[in-house]
């Protein structure tokens, strides 16, 4: 087995390549998922905000025909991180075992709540569209917090991790998951404001700023927060003349924030800017913010002692399904495409299988 | 209480849980193939009232599939991370082609097949509903070679502890695989297949659609006519390879402890309460030499004793003896609700036999069971190995994992699937209780959807008014 902190140059051949690769895949598949489940869970942690049942019925409808699929990304995350990272796989779900923990229960909750919302009648009915955003927020913030245990390194002692239950819990983390629910709420306001007319696409238009004002100011706390942290992660953003060719991704993220801030406006008639606005500069956020992440964790999957050829499978594991994913991958991405043009499109008011 | 054990539990209770809807989507997505195959071929417009009923009965146990699969899939990580980090090589890429080859086909294709009917051409949308089912079968695939896997393991290299893939075909194809595969995917058929014929008798019973009702009540007759006898071969077939690979774990099924006198063969079992402490069984009832009749199918043939291996190296025998009997039982049962109800068919009298339809009735939820105590046959039956003979699942639970912290998971986990999955349950029952509906729109015949304004939702698509009792609004 590898030591946990090897880290081998482009010199070493497919020992280097394969791992990088991997970590490419695990960060697109992450990517995918935050995108795409974000918005869903955006619309569960935006529900309270609903004026009746039936906008929140509508709300539903914009998503119900592609949440599956999209939490599939979860899944692939899950399954990919133990084909080719076991070591880091079994370490982050076994330390991190209550948010993981609340993480699962609540996308539970979220994801029958599709179904049984529309089966019960009265308070049934009610339940289930409760239930829908306690497990959209608690799904979020746990994913939050998850995060940030990542970025502020896992307390380990002689190769285990040695933080009990709670090792995971601190002001950042929780601020970090706070800072999560805020942004999936901004993805599922663009989101809104990109699928429906009338009532519910003014009322998200009205959440939209406010929103862009939180999520940019948790950006900024976060970042903040980072070379403060115990682990070295983010160290490399602040060393020698780093931070001159890094530059680019922070000044990117304040102009896409700008740009959101504009667009997000409610405006009226022609003035209005282009309903996918919004949510198209929410992603392009969400994206600079992995990206932000990645280079800081580099090379790192578990900062700050695992890096990713410490935590690698064997090539023959890593090789085995890298093929698949060459070939499947696109397959993958160009039917789910379909799927979505199927349904594309404004969704009305009246929407649903009535 | 130790941290080993509740995690066992907690395994247990969510993946018991979760193959039970697996299993049943499994069947009914292959099931609707064909009711819709048929709708295309004859433009009879009664298969299409079946497609739509049971695509509402799919829908609503393929997402609470989803939901408890997440758990699965993060599960290995919280609880057993040492086997992950070991094993990991090995399962996780599996894993991951059930993912990219099932998982995303199902999700991808399962949206049109459930709403697009008419926003798609009848072909597509066939195809899309082929691609579901295909993608059932698919994940059964992955997941079985990984489980059999573990428990005949071939094609890898031992390294300190580590599992690394040598062979990947050897992997995927390891002794126990074909049969275990087969065994399965009958399972989920037959176990779909009384739930469907046992609806049909309960409808024909309360004269809820009588003709609907009838032709499927035949349709179910002959699927089990066949595929009933047939998993009694395989089951024989799949026992003979676990003596081969696992004695000890036959040996717990048949409760036989010693090794006989030479010539007199093993007896079978009928019922006994197995006694791990004395070595013995307690109030046996046995045939003599119908044991090694049916597993070495001669009269004096000897099998592998549980004393033959030391007391620790033993499965607990209780469970797996009458987890067996459970399974064998209930498969006999279906035989014989299924040799009769052919009977009964072949005198023209299927509707009056209310024996028969009682029959059906009775068994349709018989199936679960029988898949349920079938899995715990072979999984308590393997123990104390996770890979078995290489590594045990006392060696394979999660360092540093603190009992109260599982104690506590294992609440949260009993607390909502009793929540989640008896509304499940209950949703189901009132939308099979109702029964298809005559004179659904088909696609063709169909106003032209207002076409991509309105989608709705998938994974609901019986709602409200589907599932309530009484007339349709």
């Amino acid at each position: 087995m590898n030591p946990a902190d090897l880290v081998l140059t482009a010199a070493d051949g497919a020992a280097f390549w394969l791992p990088v690769a991997w970590l490419g895949v695990i960060g697109f598949g992450v990517l995918m998922y935050v995108l795409l489940d974000g918005f869903v869970l955006g619309l569960g942690i935006l529900a309270p905000l609903a004026e009746d049942s039936d906008q929140l019925d509508h709300m539903m409808n914009t998503a119900a025909p592609i949440w599956d699929g999209n939490e599939t990304w979860l899944v692939l995350g899950g399954a990919g991180l133990m084909a080719a990272f076991p070591r880091a796989y079994a370490l982050v779900l076994s330390s991190l075992y209550l948010p993981v923990l609340a993480m699962l229960l609540g996308l539970i909750f979220r994801g029958v709540a599709f179904e049984f919302r529309f089966k019960g009648r009265g308070v049934a009915r009610q339940a289930w569209g409760a239930a829908f955003s306690i497990g959209s927020i608690v799904a979020a913030f746990s994913q939050g917090v998850i995060l940030a245990a990542l970025v502020q390194g896992l307390p380990m002692e002689g190769g285990h991790y040695s933080g009990g239950t709670w090792g995971w819990l601190s002001p950042f983390a929780l601020m970090t998951g706070v800072a999560l629910v805020c942004g999936y709420a901004l993805l599922g306001a663009g989101w809104l404001i990109l699928k429906t007319e009338g009532r519910l696409h003014q009322l998200a238009r009205g959440w939209a700023r406010p929103l862009v004002v939180c999520v940019l100011a948790f950006m900024g706390l976060v970042s903040a927060a980072l070379p403060y942290l115990d682990s070295r992660v983010m160290a490399r953003w602040f060393e020698g003349s780093n931070f001159l060719w890094l530059g680019p991704v922070p000044l990117l993220t304040l102009a896409v924030g700008w740009w959101l801030w504009r667009d997000a406006a409610i405006g009226q008639g022609a003035d209005r800017p282009h309903d996918a606005k919004p949510f198209v500069w929410t992603l392009a956020l969400f994206v600079l913010g992995l990206v932000g992440l990645l280079l800081g964790l580099w090379p790192y999957l578990v900062p700050p002692h695992l890096t990713i050829w410490g935590a690698a499978s064997p090539p023959e594991s890593q090789g085995f399904v890298m093929w698949g994913l060459v070939f499947l991958l696109p397959l993958i991405l160009s039917y789910t495409a379909w799927s979505y043009s199927v349904f594309r499109g404004k969704v009305g008011a009246d929407a649903g299988y009535h | 209480m130790d941290a080993l054990l509740l995690s066992r539990i907690q395994f247990g209770f969510v993946i018991s849980y979760h193959i039970l809807f697996p299993a049943f989507t499994i069947g009914l997505a292959s099931w609707l193939m064909f009711l819709e195959f048929r709708w295309l071929r004859t433009r009879d417009n009664v298969w299409w009232d079946l497609y739509k009923f049971w695509s509402k009965v799919f829908a609503i146990s393929f997402g609470m599939g989803v939901v408890s699969g997440i758990v699965m899939s993060f599960q290995f990580g919280t609880n057993w991370s040492r086997l992950s980090e070991r094993a990991g090589a090995v399962l996780g890429p599996l894993l991951s082609y059930e993912v990219l080859t099932a998982f995303f086909l199902e999700a991808g294709f399962l949206g049109v097949m459930l709403f697009g009917a008419n926003k798609v051409r009848p072909l597509v949308h066939f195809f899309c509903t082929c691609m579901v089912a295909l993608g059932t079968l698919i994940s059964t695939f992955w997941i079985i070679a990984a489980i059999s896997w573990m428990h005949t393991p071939q094609g890898h290299v031992l390294k300190d502890g580590f599992f690394t893939p040598g062979d990947w075909w050897q992997i995927v194809f390891n002794p126990s695989f074909p049969y275990r595969l087969t065994h399965m995917v009958l399972a989920a058929f037959i176990t779909t297949c009384f739930v469907i014929g046992g609806t049909a008798a309960w409808h024909l019973r309360r004269g809820v659609q009588r003709e609907m009702a009838l032709r499927v009540l035949k349709l179910s007759i002959a699927f089990g006519a066949i595929a009933v006898p047939m998993q009694v071969m395989v089951g024989d077939q799949h026992g003979l390879n676990t003596l081969e690979h696992q004695p000890i774990k036959v040996a717990a099924m048949e409760g036989h402890w010693h090794r006989g006198e030479p010539g007199a063969g093993v007896p079978l079992v009928a019922f006994a309460i197995p006694n791990q402490q004395a070595e013995r069984n307690d109030y046996e009832i046995a045939i003599p030499r119908l044991g090694s009749l049916i597993l070495t199918h001669s009269l004096d043939g000897e099998i592998t004793p549980l004393t033959a291996v030391a007391p620790q190296d033993r499965p607990p025998v209780l469970p797996v003896f009458f987890a067996f009997r459970v399974m064998v039982g209930i498969g006999m049962l279906m035989l014989l609700v299924v040799a009769f109800s052919c009977w009964t068919w072949w005198r023209g009298r299927l509707e009056q036999s209310v024996w028969m339809l009682r029959g059906w009735q009775l068994l349709s939820p018989a199936g679960f069971v029988a898949l349920l105590a079938g899995w715990w046959v072979t999984e308590i039956g393997r123990q104390p190995w996770v890979v078995y003979g290489l590594m045990r699942t006392a060696d394979a639970v999660s360092p540093n994992l603190q009992a109260s912290t599982v104690a506590t998971s294992l609440a949260g986990y009993a607390t909502v699937y009793a929540i989640v999955f008896g509304a499940g349950i209950w949703y189901l029952w009132r939308l099979l209780k109702k029964g298809p509906q005559a004179g659904e729109t088909p696609p063709e015949m169909g106003t032209p959807d207002s076409g991509a304004k309105t989608p709705a939702r998938p994974l609901s698509a019986a709602d409200e008014a589907d599932i309530a009792e009484g007339a349709r609004p």
